[in-house]
């Protein structure tokens, strides 16, 4: 299953009356069914924002947001869950301390109703290339790379169309980070899935997206081809400092 | 090496209680230099820094020399030893949102380094700490002073921990993945600034992190460590050339801009590297 995202005038304040702060004064763009989009920029500049409101994290904001044609809004929650799935930044802090991976991945097949459960638990861990005995682990038995699989995999149990990853690998060492990456790049060629990565890493953006948007103070400042971060091919002066900045970083200069 | 800051020979460490040492025979001297050591977490590059500050009361540490300058720090009683932390030997650590005392303004903490260690009056050590929070480029040194760590931004908090750090003009700085925490802009600024203090007193500089590139751009040599060990020490411009299966995997598993889009290289670990001499 695939699905396009299109979001249109995306915006939010957080805070009232006067002490509002308007966080993204309105984001659009539009990803493709199967396609890697990338949100790239400095912290602050809402990049996660965009993903908990297309997500439905955060509801109050106002514009459009469609998922395979469908407005997100008008999803019931129980279809909305397995239409988009989120991967948080953080394995160490979005596992439950006290859930072992059955409890983590058993609750959304208890939701849905879904049939098969033990199957359905042991294919989820083995997609992920975890072995099926991982069931009956707790989070603290785990390394940060399977944590991080394990939530992949409760991400993928209910089936979604979208994935919505931010900042999947972070908070990970470089030889985890590829591991990972593979994975997720050997889950969309199967399966067809829609990413949107939020990500500070252009590196990463460079391996794994086919566009990337550029976040400053909540607007994107300019919508790019991955192939324009090799040759620092961006016109906004952010954007090109922000290139510049990671192939300097790299020491490709 | 003549004059060495540090020399470390054979050091081992610990943890009471663990069934096997975190930190194995590591071994090397430092000049005034910029010394990475990298490796994934749980390697020990961590322990190894803190050890060599005293900062690990729940571990026995052990080793054949563990020279500071003229000091021996295996031998220091605690008092001796803060005289040395802070003034001698400081660490930038990893997060300035966690290493900031939240409730003191950025100026005290700051300052507190000028007080504890220098006979200074308050507004001298005033006057010292605005100094060196211009010098880590901080704009508006007067405002930053008067406020609290959660008023300043993630960049600006690694910077005043840059200048607590070196404002005692201490011979050696142990940085603790000092820019782990920041953005990719943010961070070449902290690390230029901190590159630049470095050269300018001539101080020996222990980076410590899991950026590969890092190490590579900021560094003149850099040790690769697993496990508790040193598997390989490299001069950072020949990281291309190493020679171990760790560091050439670590290296092969990171994705570079403009590179291809094939699966990455996924470290295979094996057992025998735990035991292998060093180079």
């Amino acid at each position: 299953m695939t699905a396009s995202v299109a979001i249109q005038d995306l915006s939010i304040s957080f805070g009232h009356g006067p002490d509002a702060v308007k966080v993204l004064p309105g984001v659009s763009f539009s990803v493709k069914p199967g396609e890697c989009f990338g949100l790239v920029g400095e912290s602050g500049s809402g990049k996660s924002t965009v993903l908990r409101c297309v997500s439905m994290l955060t509801d109050f904001w106002t514009g459009k947001v469609e998922i395979g044609g469908r407005n997100v809004r008008d999803v019931p929650l129980k279809d909305r869950c397995r239409l988009l799935q989120m991967v948080f930044q953080d394995p160490y802090g979005s596992l439950h301390p006290r859930q072992s991976v059955r409890t983590v991945l058993a609750e959304p097949l208890r939701i849905h109703g879904l049939d098969d459960r033990e199957a359905r638990m042991r294919r989820a861990l083995t997609d992920v290339g975890l072995p099926v005995e991982f069931l009956d682990r707790f989070p603290h038995q785990l390394s940060g790379g399977q944590r991080q699989r394990v939530a992949i995999a409760r991400a993928l149990i209910l089936e979604p169309a979208v994935l919505l990853l931010d900042e999947p690998t972070s908070a990970l060492d470089v030889s985890v980070q590829a591991e990972i990456l593979n994975l997720l790049a050997r889950l969309r060629e199967e399966r067809g899935f829609t990413y949107i990565m939020v990500t500070h890493d252009l590196a990463v953006v460079d391996h794994m997206c086919d566009r990337f948007a550029v976040m400053l103070h909540g607007e994107i400042t300019e919508i790019l081809p991955r192939e324009a971060i090799a040759g620092n091919g961006a016109t906004h002066p952010y954007a090109r400092q922000l290139i510049a900045a990671s192939l300097e970083y790299e020491g490709q200069i | 090496m003549e004059n060495p800051i540090l020399e470390v020979k054979n050091l081992c460490i610990r943890y009471n209680g663990a069934p096997t040492d975190a930190v194995r025979d590591v071994s090397f001297t430092l000049g005034r230099e910029r010394l990475g050591i990298v490796g994934e977490s749980g390697s020990g590059k961590s322990t190894v820094g803190r050890a060599l500050l005293r900062l690990l009361p729940s571990a026995q540490v052990t080793a054949e020399k563990l020279r500071f300058e003229d000091l021996d720090l295996l031998n220091l009683s605690e008092a001796q030893m803060l005289k040395v932390r802070g003034r001698r030997m400081s660490m930038i650590l990893q997060d300035p949102k966690f290493s900031l005392n939240p409730i003191q303004r950025v100026g005290h903490q700051v300052a507190e380094t000028l007080l504890r260690h220098f006979p200074v009056s308050k507004s001298d050590a005033r006057v010292k700490t605005l100094e060196m929070l211009a010098a880590v480029k901080i704009r508006d040194p007067e405002r930053v002073h008067d406020l609290y760590p959660h008023e300043i931004s993630g960049g600006m908090g690694q910077r005043v921990m840059i200048a607590m750090m070196l404002l005692a003009d201490p011979d050696l700085v142990i940085a603790d993945e000092p820019t782990s925490a920041l953005d990719v802009t943010v961070r070449l600024q902290v690390l230029n600034i901190l590159d630049g203090l470095v050269r300018d007193r001539g101080i020996g500089l222990i980076m410590i992190s899991h950026d590969l590139n890092l190490v590579r751009n900021f560094c003149d040599r850099v040790l690769i460590m697993y496990a508790g060990r040193v598997v390989e020490t490299l001069n950072a411009r020949d990281m291309d050339h190493a020679q171990h299966p760790y560091t050439r995997g670590l290296l092969a598993a990171q994705p570079r801009i403009g590179g291809s889009r094939a699966p990455l290289a996924v470290l295979d670990r094996r057992p025998e590297w735990k035991e292998e001499a060093r180079t």
